[in-house]
């Protein structure tokens, strides 16, 4: 008789899910990847593990990723994850969306749990596009690319993401490509060990959608872009960590201390109050 | 404050208040330990109140950086378990449609206070208005129901507070409440029992082991038990249509049947109970004055008068505006010959009225950008249509 073979990382998808439904040459199962993998090393209970995604289609992997899970409307997980996190500051609260959702639409959210240092972990796929809707132009499409909006060539400038989180008071700052999936890794697992407000940028391939308009039709071609110009520049100033067709600069820009809202939050509290409710009790056990 | 020591959780006993402070503390008898928001008139002294009295209690104030990210934390901290809490106005109201929303999607318990001003748009922000009514009920994209009461007085913007608490965890609805103006800025007695006395409503949790859990599968009276996230349950939920299992099903017409027909019926099948009027001097009424918030003040002293002066006129006050008390409707209908409908817009409440009355003639009385209707005004009405 022959053994069943399980995959090692399986209990860690909801199998019922699948199939997902990202297109071929595509790079979120890459980040999904790379994140199981952060938390199989890290042993996370998964009982205290919460994953919260947006619109869009890496907003998916909340649902297909085996634990809490929520998919919130279009821009909203960081504010939703706030509640999340607040309410029981002992759970990993981990926001894995996209430059659209996170930038365009929900970019308000981002820039003040980034300010006030709120202690959820943010996850960008960054495919420069919106491709669950076909493929228009969005806040990280480049200049002069083609978009099913942007038919004559995109004249907005892009957000530089790593900047922005930066700027806006992220402990923790990286970018990968899909790509470094090993270094990626790297990074997720000290994101989910760090306190604070944490970011880390995925450049991920968009063949179907966005690439098929510049240029660059397979996974592999968008992939052979990231190899040939990515640069390695750890701690590098974030304001000149560029994307463009001859130079993606990666690594990791950020990593400092600083205290996390819920737990200046919780000290206040616990300051205030002689007889400590529960929630603060919880906290500091 | 308030001579309270910090021992206390809960304020008991008579005070002086305004409207604001006594939803505020109403929200923390019904055990709300989470609010999110941003600061609107005429509600910022629901969040100023709470910034001093959360902290107090071990729980969680959070001013976030605008209404879209208010209401997206109070749904965040209900499915984490907490009671959660948001107040507003009108423009605010409006940014929060979306995620109301997504809460009746996912059935998260949460309770919104929207203390109405004058609109469309920034409109008059330190007067009175009424003109939420139909967006609290309409507001968000899609079929749904929720639940709105309306306080007249200080002491009901305590009670309907617990009470919207109460209502937002039997049936997983998001639940409003819809005070005006003038009942959140007056400062009037507000009386608070001990906890002991008071009906507290906590959400059903599972009563099955994890891996039989099914987050959306209803019991009979079609409200899911809800885990919270850490609970050991592991489940996903999602805005989008999905099945008892939270898994979502955006090509079935079956499961959206199931879902959004259930979502609607668990609160249109127990609408005899959410329902709450008060009803004055009904039984023989030929003149029925239909108000409520702070309108319905001037509505009752207007029927006293009326009564004086030989008229038989009653009052019916809707507490619960959604679901709307459409069978109370029906039956003053039958007996009474006019019903006089008075509100603070240019008529939202009373398209129910009529609905509801049939044939029996129904008067409108509107106000705008004004004081609400004097007792005087409601008279002359009962008067012209006896």
């Amino acid at each position: 008789m022959v053994e069943e073979m399980v995959h090692p990382l399986s209990k860690y998808l909801r199998e019922a899910m699948m199939p997902h439904i990202w297109c071929s040459g595509c790079g979120n199962g890459i980040i999904l990847n790379c994140f199981i993998q952060a938390i199989d090393e890290l042993q996370i209970d998964l009982n205290k593990l919460v994953v919260v995604s947006g619109i869009g289609c890496i907003g998916r992997a909340a649902g297909y990723t085996n634990v809490n899970s929520f998919h919130t409307t279009h821009g909203r997980p960081i504010a939703f994850a706030t509640g999340v996190k607040l309410a029981n500051p002992e759970l990993d609260v981990v926001i894995i969306s996209g430059d659209g959702d996170l930038f365009a639409i929900g970019g308000n959210h981002f820039i003040h749990a980034a300010r006030r240092n709120i202690g959820v972990k943010v996850i960008c796929a960054n495919n420069f596009n919106y491709g669950m809707t076909g493929g228009q132009q969005g806040p990280t499409t480049p200049l002069e690319a083609l978009t099913t909006t942007t038919p004559y060539g995109n004249i907005e400038h892009p957000f530089n993401l790593v900047h922005l989180a930066a700027a806006s008071g992220a402990t923790f700052v990286a970018r990968w490509t899909t790509l470094h999936a090993r270094r990626l890794t790297q990074s997720i697992v000290k994101l989910l060990q760090k306190e604070g407000f944490c970011f880390i940028e995925v450049v991920t391939p968009c063949p179907e959608i966005f690439g098929r308009h510049n240029k660059m039709r397979t996974g592999l071609e968008m992939m052979e872009w990231f190899k040939k110009a990515s640069v390695v520049e750890h701690f590098s100033d974030p304001a000149k960590a560029e994307i463009t067709s001859e130079k993606i600069v990666v690594g990791e820009f950020v990593d400092i201390e600083k205290p996390s809202y819920e737990k200046l939050l919780h000290e206040k509290i616990a300051q205030i109050n002689t007889k400590a409710g529960e929630l603060v009790k919880e906290y500091a056990s | 404050m308030l001579g309270m020591t910090k021992k206390e959780t809960v304020l008991i006993g008579a005070h002086f208040m305004n409207g604001d402070v006594a939803c505020a503390e109403g929200a923390i008898a019904a055990g709300c330990r989470f609010f999110a928001g941003y600061p609107i008139t005429p509600a910022t002294e629901i969040a100023e109140h709470l910034s001093q009295r959360m902290p107090e209690i071990g729980g969680i104030y959070i001013q976030m950086e605008d209404e879209i990210g208010s209401i997206a934390a109070v749904i965040g901290a209900s499915y984490t378990g907490l009671k959660a809490m948001t107040a507003t106005s009108g423009p605010g109201f409006s940014l929060m449609q979306e995620n109301i929303g997504l809460a009746v999607m996912t059935e998260a318990p949460c309770v919104i206070v929207d203390v109405m001003r004058g609109g469309p748009s920034t409109g008059q922000p330190t007067l009175p208005g009424q003109q939420d009514v139909m967006q609290a009920k309409w507001g968000s994209h899609g079929d749904y129901e929720i639940i709105a009461l309306a306080p007249s007085s200080v002491q009901e913007m305590f009670d309907l507070t617990v009470e919207a608490f109460n209502l937002s965890e039997t049936y997983r609805v998001p639940t409003i409440l819809l005070a005006d103006e003038i009942v959140a800025h007056m400062w009037e007695k507000v009386v608070i029992p001990p906890a002991e006395k008071m009906k507290i409503v906590n959400r059903k949790k599972p009563n099955v082991p994890p891996e039989k859990y099914m987050p959306f599968m209803p019991d009979d009276d079609l409200v899911p038990p809800m885990a919270c996230f850490g609970d050991g349950f592991s489940f996903h939920a999602t805005g989008l249509t999905h099945d008892e299992h939270g898994y979502p099903q955006t090509q079935s017409s079956e499961v959206q049947q199931r879902l959004v027909r259930r979502l609607c019926d668990k609160i249109r099948k127990n609408a005899d109970k959410i329902i709450r009027v008060e009803e004055v001097m009904l039984e023989d009424a030929d003149v029925v004055v239909l108000a409520y918030g702070i309108v319905a003040r001037a509505a009752l002293s207007a029927v006293r008068k009326a009564r004086e002066e030989g008229i038989k006129a009653g009052l019916l006050r809707p507490i619960t505006l959604w679901p709307f008390p459409e069978k109370n409707v029906a039956k003053i209908a039958k007996q009474a010959k006019a019903i006089v409908v008075a509100e603070m817009n240019c008529g939202q409440l009373v398209r129910e009225v009529e609905r509801s009355a049939k044939e029996t003639p129904v008067v409108f009385l509107s106000k705008l950008g004004e004081d609400p209707h004097t007792p005087m005004e409601i008279l002359e009405a009962i008067r012209r249509n006896i």
